[in-house]
């Protein structure tokens, strides 16, 4: 029924490039905005540097090595989050009944959200993520491999696609409920602050929140561990490397049939 | 703009019920706080058992108090909203049914609403439009330079969305729901607080889509709209449809009566014609009610010409918003 073809991809590329082009009419909103994430972006990782630089190491992880950790998923949030910036304003595109509109035209719902939206103002955080991650990959002994390159790639696709079906989901509960609920806002910017770093220092209850229910923590901690050539002090064996990515395109595509199952109700309630 | 036989039906709808579950808001704190732990719903009926067929081409105005449902009837023939129980095929699809190959062959316009892209140029959301309809270029082309002939965009395009009057606008949207050429649109409140020169463009537009073979469904309140545009009226009250048929029909069905004024030769003078009640009497002017039920116009303008030596007479009908709202009082 919402099927997503690549003709529906670039009209979504380019309604989105159209609200861009929207958003750029006021431009030194748009400047100022793109300065300060990439300045707040920037400071915070000073503070990890200042941190380091004080304590040598956390729990046996080097600068270097949390960097890692750190670019990763700096740089894939960011690109879930440029994506998924139509999800944010989702909750008031319902209630002001705009929703209908989106229903009127012959595309599917799903894309034309994504559309009606595009945040390129998190540029600052995708710059200051690839700084770090480059550099993290440069100390690695003896530069990263090939097969490395391979692994992080593939646990960026799955990064991303566990971030965006997670702000697919707060979207998805605007079906049921009018309320802004700030559990997912917790849980997103949450998961940011906790999976930039290596998931064995935090307490057991927040190491199985970011693991196993609500994956954004497996997808790209255990291929890390993986390229960074050391035991996974988790015990995981070396396979869940490469299938640990998978939780991503499961949880999306769990997160894609309650989609369906919102926009079913919708047109049944008509609210 | 789809060339078809005058008389094919279009829209053929059965039996259309539609109920809302509204949960009951209790007053106060305490009520307010019940009302998270447990709520109480109760079924609203929006309509019910509406059924009616529209021919290809036609104009026809769907008319009702606030909350009569019209929109529930707009929604559910528009394919976003799913009945209860009914059916309804237009084009040989069921809208709610296959709503996303059918929604490429309709068009919607809402008064209150743009769907043009606020800080964009006009032409900007027509481009957009011709992507998301998947308009060939060629044809995109063609569609657009009419439209904009005929709706007098040319000066319009390059201006933001926002900067547009809301008559400009308006004119604009009108555009932009026929840029994929549908066979049928909906207009929604087209005219709504638009002064008077953008009211007489927007609707003679509109009376030109029916030339073109375009069905239209069109709501409104504004009784002129009615009156100028539409062959027909489906009038709905409380979720029923309690009048489907022409203006002049929808006349019939209400006022009894009509009016006749005449000027007399004579200033003053006494009229008295059995079954016509005098209403107001002014100079040589004298205005009378009559019952067409108990005598016909032509009756009574013969026992009126046959006594008194006239200057002149006009019959007149009552203004069509009394009639509506006569009927709408009716029905409640």
């Amino acid at each position: 029924m919402d099927r997503v073809g690549p003709g529906g991809l670039r009209m979504a590329v380019r309604y989105a490039a159209a609200n861009l082009r929207a958003e750029m009419q006021y431009r030194s909103s748009f400047l100022m905005d793109s300065l300060g994430t990439l300045l707040s972006a920037g400071v915070e990782f000073l503070g990890i540097w200042a941190l380091f630089s004080r304590f040598g190491s956390i729990r046996g992880w080097t600068l270097a090595e949390v960097a890692l950790f750190y670019g990763v998923v700096h740089v894939v949030f960011a690109v879930a989050e440029a994506i998924g910036r139509g999800f944010d304003l989702f909750g008031p595109l319902i209630k002001e009944g705009a929703l209908d509109r989106v229903l009127l035209r012959p595309r599917s719902t799903l894309l034309q959200v994504l559309g009606s939206s595009f945040a390129p103002k998190r540029i600052g955080r995708l710059l200051q993520g690839s700084v770090v991650l480059g550099w993290a990959l440069s100390a690695l002994e003896g530069g990263p491999a090939l097969g490395d390159v391979a692994l992080l790639l593939w646990a960026f696709t799955g990064g991303v696609s566990a971030y965006f079906a997670l702000l697919m989901l707060s979207a998805v509960l605007s079906f049921w409920t009018t309320e802004t609920l700030e559990l997912f806002a917790i849980v997103t910017h949450g998961g940011v602050e906790t999976t930039q770093y290596p998931i064995p220092v935090f307490h057991r209850a927040l190491r199985y929140l970011f693991l196993f229910v609500v994956p954004i923590g497996s997808v790209t901690y255990f291929p890390v561990v993986h390229v960074l050539g050391r035991p996974d002090p988790l015990g995981a064996p070396a396979a869940v490397a490469w299938l640990a990515p998978m939780a991503g395109f499961i949880f999306l595509a769990l997160t894609a049939v309650l989609w369906q199952l919102g926009v079913r109700r919708y047109t049944s309630t008509g609210s | 703009m789809s060339s078809s036989s005058a008389s094919e039906i279009h829209i053929r709808a059965a039996g259309l019920t539609k109920r809302f579950r509204v949960a009951e808001r209790r007053a106060g704190m305490l009520g307010a706080l019940a009302g998270v732990v447990r709520r109480r719903h109760r079924l609203v009926t929006a309509v019910e058992d509406v059924s009616f067929t529209v021919r290809r081409g036609e104009l026809v105005g769907y008319i009702g108090p606030n909350g009569a449902g019209k929109s529930t009837t707009v929604k559910l023939l528009s394919g976003i909203l799913v009945p209860d129980a009914g059916t309804c095929r237009i084009d040989g699809m069921t809208p709610w049914i296959h709503r996303r190959r059918y929604v490429a062959s309709i068009g919607a316009v809402f008064g209150q609403r743009t769907q043009l892209l606020w800080d964009l140029p006009v032409v900007e959301s027509f481009d957009l439009l011709r992507d998301i309809y998947r308009v060939p270029q060629n044809r995109y082309a063609e569609t657009r330079e009419e439209l904009v002939a005929l709706l007098g965009l040319r000066d319009l395009l390059d201006t933001p969305a926002r900067q547009l009057s809301l008559g400009q606008r308006m004119r604009c949207d009108l555009a932009a729901a026929l840029l994929h050429r549908p066979s049928l649109l909906f207009l929604d409140e087209p005219t709504i607080g638009l002064d008077a020169v953008a009211k007489l463009a927007v609707r003679d537009f509109i009376g030109r889509l029916r030339d073109r073979g375009v069905t239209v469904i069109l709501t409104t309140h504004d009784m002129d709209d009615i009156e100028t545009l539409c062959d027909r009226v489906i009038v709905i009250s409380a979720g029923r449809i309690v009048l489907d048929g022409s203006v002049t029909e929808l006349r019939a069905a209400v006022a009894g009566e009509r009016y006749l004024s005449v000027d007399l030769e004579e200033r003053d003078c006494e009229l008295s014609i059995p079954g016509a009640e005098v209403v107001e009497r002014r100079a040589h002017r004298v205005r009378v009610r009559f019952d067409p039920r108990r005598i016909s116009a032509a009756e009574l303008i013969r026992q009126v010409t046959d006594r008194y030596p006239l200057r002149d007479l006009f019959v007149e009908d009552p203004p069509i918003e009394r009639i509506i709202a006569e009927l709408y009082r009716r029905h409640s």
